[in-house]
């Protein structure tokens, strides 16, 4: 009680008294970044889980070629959860004479459980969300059937047996699918009507799905429970399932905000540690005091350690509610740039985190020098050089180190990494602490060519060596993270940019006929638009490998490869590799190889069959054997939405076999008449709209990059700190030191020169350390981790070494500023 | 070692001597090699008595008194306080003893800058676990003539008060043994006189055992007994 009653009257007394202010600002920004970053990723994390789930319009798709057993529903319905049915199969639709192979899907209320439905009044119009499905008696056929069957908003379509209304035309569904499966346009309707049109007869060929959405923990727990009580035959899928660009988005942006987390949560560290510092400098008369007046080392540590706790209390409280505010701000700032849908609400998770963090940094980082104060022995009362004896290292640095590890550990969960980046953080301070006390002994050499001013502020580098080396340490790692954010940003960003240029190919055209070639390209041309390159499409068997039937030799094989092996593969023959393409294994075909039976193999394909070059394939096309052999192996950028085929021949094998091409192209926006034209003009030729899947990856990639630049705003607050928070580290020495300058007879100009060159000194070795640092740290993050190219540049090097030296010296002067300023004759008497 | 006084810390009953030293010595480490601060001191002195250390610069007074304190632990001999031998007390049992028995007074007045005057005063008496430590820490700062300064930070308060608010502090607890080092030493004269006045009036109405180093010769000159430290050794 003692304890608690000193420990609460110090603080508020010290807290009046301005003491505690720089202690409590650096903790309380440091669990504002942490808890904003928290809140922020934790939100956007969630739309971005939303967004990927939109691609299956529910969190869980439960898919079958049998309808879907009650049982399953009413299971989820006991659990809270939302659900919907489909049901797809393709038939013909009519409007009069006119006629097209449709996928029907008929949907149940609730309907898209996740993402929306986009609609118009006419063909290719831009879309506007929908909310609910189709009435009883109503069908929204998609753009392409209506304009091929010469249709309008309130045309009747003959569906079957039955007779449905067109009321609106549908642009996108969120689970149209980014792949090819589902060649013919859509139209959705009523499950009521279904029976109505007389389609599902035993035998017929039905897609039936269970849709599933719900809170996170209930629909992991129901996974787990569909999965154990599916029968053979369903087909579960869920997020990880979802297409691979929106997957790739997602586990990008989840690594890249975790590291971000990470680097706030080690600058709230670096920052408590150096304010610690100080309150431990400034606390030694205190304590020898209360130990001289009969207090034990027990009851001054529990002084100490209760007033900590009280900060990190305050400062956990303000600076959560600071980030929940700042967060809340940025999205509202944002929102309007973007065309994202609601943000989830933010769960009160970052709060405890941010109070468990902020209590464990303090005792990693806070506590050892807390216990070192409380041996500082009483004989200090009386002789002010006498300090606490020599800290022991394992117990001064063990918990930071300890605190350190687990702070990694609970961000990064991963074996692999936990090892690389713990034992990289360990090389990294060693080789900064090295290369720190390199630097200032450097500096010391040379500062007998400078003049008096640079000569004092140099000076003052090498007398507090040990101090200046870990100030160039903290500096350095606080520039080298926001230098490393900036830098893995940009790889990022334009890495992205990269993957979906602005005129990315927004339209498939597929089954050209042979003779109708020439006139579509014509025709797309006279459009205003630019066909990507047009290859034939043939479809073909893969019958044999090395001889060996693929029946028996991949019997038992991965499900993939199974697939891979026995499915009907679409098949192109080409003179030129594309673009998009690069040879990793062989040579792509000379003039001279035409008319070979040569073949070259998509990465992909090649590795899930295990296949090497030379290998002898045999595929049976339109009846025809054709043996061939693997010429060359090619690594194919897929997300170009360019036609692009796994298994390629050489020209001159399959030009009499009987096919179809097929292109890409970028038509702009507000082109719907003239594509409604233009499917009127090929009907046979299947329109396949890219755009609104394109937009969804977009939403996503936009998501991520907004959630990364926001991190790197709470990193450069919590990187500022700790720049306060070590110039307020040595302000005392530094007052005194002034005011004995100028009681020498030292200019003010001179002193203020003299603290300028040394904060300017510190800030550019601290630069130059981080530049280099950086510039490693992002080479090997980059490469290996976020698996994206890496290119030096020289640029954000001479920003770090030039914004280091700028903002030390900024931030020096103005935390010394008060000191300089101060009357000499009133520091000497204090 | 024991944390508390027990009887086996206890040397012949002889509490008429308040404080005994017994072969005193303290050396530390140089560069030049071992140094004598305080070179085989012995003495002895009595409840109520009071004992200036005099002596010049660097002839060991202030390590004495650190020593004879419990502050600091000497490296051969032992002090006698009240009978219990601070060499076989660990540092909280030594602390235990002085939060008890023993005050101080010291030239830059030691205040906690934090805490107002009363508080300042009420310290040793919580850390005792006195539950009346307000009243008498606000009666004690009244007999020093502090009544109305009792709110007051320490940076509010003149030399000359500050010194006092030490004095109140010092004697709140009704130590045993006073020990003042250098207490006039930062202030000047006029003030340096009242302050001593102070001290040796309340020294004499609670009957405590003064140890004082001191240069300040009229200081000095109204002690009881004077020990001349000269290199270590009381001469």
């Amino acid at each position: 009680m003692k304890a608690v009653r000193l420990a609460l009257r110090l603080l508020s007394r010290e807290w009046r008294s301005g003491e505690l202010g720089v202690l409590l600002l650096a903790l309380t920004v440091a669990v504002a970044a942490l808890t904003g970053v928290g809140f922020l990723v934790g939100r956007i994390s969630a739309a971005v889980a939303l967004e990927a789930s939109s691609v299956l319009a529910a969190d869980i798709r439960l898919g079958s070629t049998r309808p879907i057993a009650e049982a399953y529903f009413a299971e989820a319905e006991r659990r809270g959860l939302k659900s919907a049915r489909t049901s797809s199969t393709l038939s013909v639709v009519f409007n009069g004479d006119a006629s097209q192979l449709t996928n029907l899907v008929a949907v149940t209320a609730g309907y898209p459980l996740r993402g929306r439905l986009l609609t118009a009044v006419e063909p290719f119009a831009p879309g506007t969300p929908v909310q609910g499905i189709p009435g009883p008696g109503e069908v929204w056929p998609a753009s392409k059937l209506l304009a091929a069957v010469g249709g309008k908003v309130g045309t009747e379509l003959s569906i079957g047996a039955a007779t449905l209304r067109v009321t609106r035309v549908l642009i996108s569904r969120p689970d149209q699918g980014g792949t090819f499966a589902e060649l013919a346009p859509s139209l959705i309707m009523n499950a009521a009507d279904l029976p109505a049109t007389q389609l599902v007869q035993p035998g017929s060929r039905v897609s039936y799905a269970g849709l599933f959405a719900g809170e996170r923990p209930a629909i992991e727990d129901f996974k787990a429970w569909l999965t154990d009580h599916k029968q053979p035959g369903e087909r579960l899928r869920d997020i990880t399932d979802a297409s691979p660009q929106v997957r790739n988005a997602v586990e990008r942006a989840g690594r890249f905000l975790s590291l971000a987390s990470l680097v706030s949560v080690l600058l709230c560290a670096i920052a408590v540690a150096m304010a610690a510092r100080r309150y431990v400098h400034r606390h030694l008369d205190t304590v020898a005091l209360l130990k001289t007046l009969g207090a034990t080392r027990g009851f001054t540590l529990a002084v100490a350690v209760l007033q900590l706790l009280a900060l990190a209390l305050i400062a956990a409280l303000v600076g959560a509610a600071l980030g929940f505010l700042a967060q809340e701000w940025l999205l509202r700032t944002i929102r309007g740039l973007l065309a994202v849908t609601e943000l989830p609400p933010p769960s009160a998770m970052p709060f405890a985190v941010g109070l468990v963090t902020a209590i464990a940094v303090l005792a990693g980082f806070a506590l050892p020098p807390l216990i070192q104060l409380q041996r500082v022995p009483a004989l200090r009362v009386l002789r002010r050089d006498v300090g606490p004896p020599p800290p022991i290292v394992l117990l001064a640095f063990g918990p930071a180190v300890l605190v350190v590890l687990l702070l990694i550990w609970w961000v990064v969960r991963d074996r692999h990494l936990f090892l690389y980046l713990g034992a990289g953080l360990a090389a990294f301070l060693a080789i900064l602490a090295f290369a720190g006390s390199a630097l200032v002994l450097l500096a010391g050499r040379l500062r007998g060519r400078v003049g008096v001013a640079w000569r004092y502020g140099v000076a003052n580098l090498s007398r507090r060596r040990a101090e200046s080396v870990v100030q160039l340490v903290a500096f350095g790692t606080g520039i080298m993270v926001l230098l490393l954010l900036g830098i893995i940003r940009d790889d990022l960003n334009s890495d992205w940019r990269r993957t979906l240029p602005p005129n990315l190919p927004n339209y498939f055209f597929i089954n050209i006929p042979p003779a109708e070639r020439d006139d579509f390209i014509h025709f797309v041309e006279a459009l205003g638009a630019r066909t990507t390159r047009v290859l034939p499409m043939i479809r073909g068997r893969l019958t044999a490998i090395n001889g060996r039937p693929i029946e028996e030799g991949r019997r038992g094989g991965r499900g993939e490869e199974e697939g891979f092996a026995t499915r009907e593969q679409n098949l192109t023959w080409t003179t030129e590799l594309g673009p998009d393409n690069r040879i990793v294994a062989g040579h792509w075909w000379t003039e001279a190889d035409a008319g070979k039976p040569l073949v070259s193999l998509a990465t992909e394909f090649q590795e899930s069959l295990g296949l090497r070059l030379g290998d002898h394939l045999t595929f049976d096309i339109g009846g025809e054997t054709i043996e061939t052999t693997v010429a060359s192996i090619r690594k194919v950028k897929w997300d170009t939405f360019r036609p692009n085929f796994f298994i390629e021949f050489a020209p001159g094998v399959l030009e009499h076999v009987a096919g179809t091409y097929m292109t890409s192209a970028y038509f702009t926006p507000g082109t719907a008449r003239t594509l409604a034209e233009l499917a009127h003009r090929f009907p046979s030729v299947s329109i396949f709209d890219i755009d609104e899947l394109l937009n969804q990856v977009r939403a996503v990639l936009d998501k991520a990059a907004l959630a990364v630049q926001s991190v790197f705003v709470f990193t450069l607050l919590a990187g500022l700190t700790v720049l306060l928070a070590a110039v307020q580290s040595s302000r005392d020495e530094r007052r005194y030191e002034s005011a004995m300058l100028r009681t020498l007879g030292a200019r003010r100009s001179t002193v203020v020169q003299g603290v300028l060159a040394e904060f300017l000194t510190l800030g550019t070795l601290s630069g130059l350390i981080a530049a280099a640092g950086a510039s490693l740290a992002a080479y090997y993050l980059t490469t290996r981790w976020l698996e994206l190219r890496y290119t030096f540049e020289l640029v954000p090097c001479i920003v770090g070494i030039a914004g280091g030296a700028l903002l030390v010296a900024s931030g020096g002067w103005l935390a010394t500023r008060s000191v300089v300023n101060q009357p000499p004759l009133r520091t000497l008497r204090a | 070692m024991s944390s508390n006084p027990t009887p086996s810390t206890h040397a012949q009953a002889n509490f008429d001597s308040v404080l005994k030293a017994e072969n005193l010595s303290k050396q530390v480490s140089s560069p030049e090699g071992a140094l004598t601060i305080v070179d085989d001191v012995s003495l002895s002195i009595a409840r109520g008595e009071s004992v200036a250390v005099a002596g010049p610069s660097g002839a060991g007074k202030s390590t004495l008194l650190a020593l004879l304190a419990g502050l600091d632990t000497p490296t051969s001999g032992r002090v006698l306080l009240e009978g219990t031998d601070l060499t076989r007390l660990d540092e909280d049992g030594r602390a235990r003893l002085r939060a008890e028995r023993v005050g101080f007074v010291f030239q830059s007045f030691h205040l906690i800058p934090a805490l107002t005057a009363l508080e300042n005063v009420m310290l040793p008496l919580e850390l005792a676990g006195r539950a009346d430590a307000r009243r008498a820490a606000a009666e004690t700062l009244a007999r020093v003539g502090l009544k109305d300064r009792t709110g007051h930070y320490p940076r509010q308060l003149s030399g000359g008060e500050q010194q006092r608010v030490a004095i109140a502090r010092a004697f709140v607890t009704a130590p045993a043994v006073l020990f003042a080092d250098e207490p006039t030493g930062n202030l000047d004269t006029a003030t340096g006189a009242r302050v001593g006045e102070l001290l040796f009036e309340l020294n004499a109405s609670a009957h405590t055992t003064l140890v004082l180093v001191t240069h300040d010769r009229e200081l000095a000159a109204r002690c009881a007994r004077t020990l001349r430290m000269e290199a270590g050794r009381i001469a």
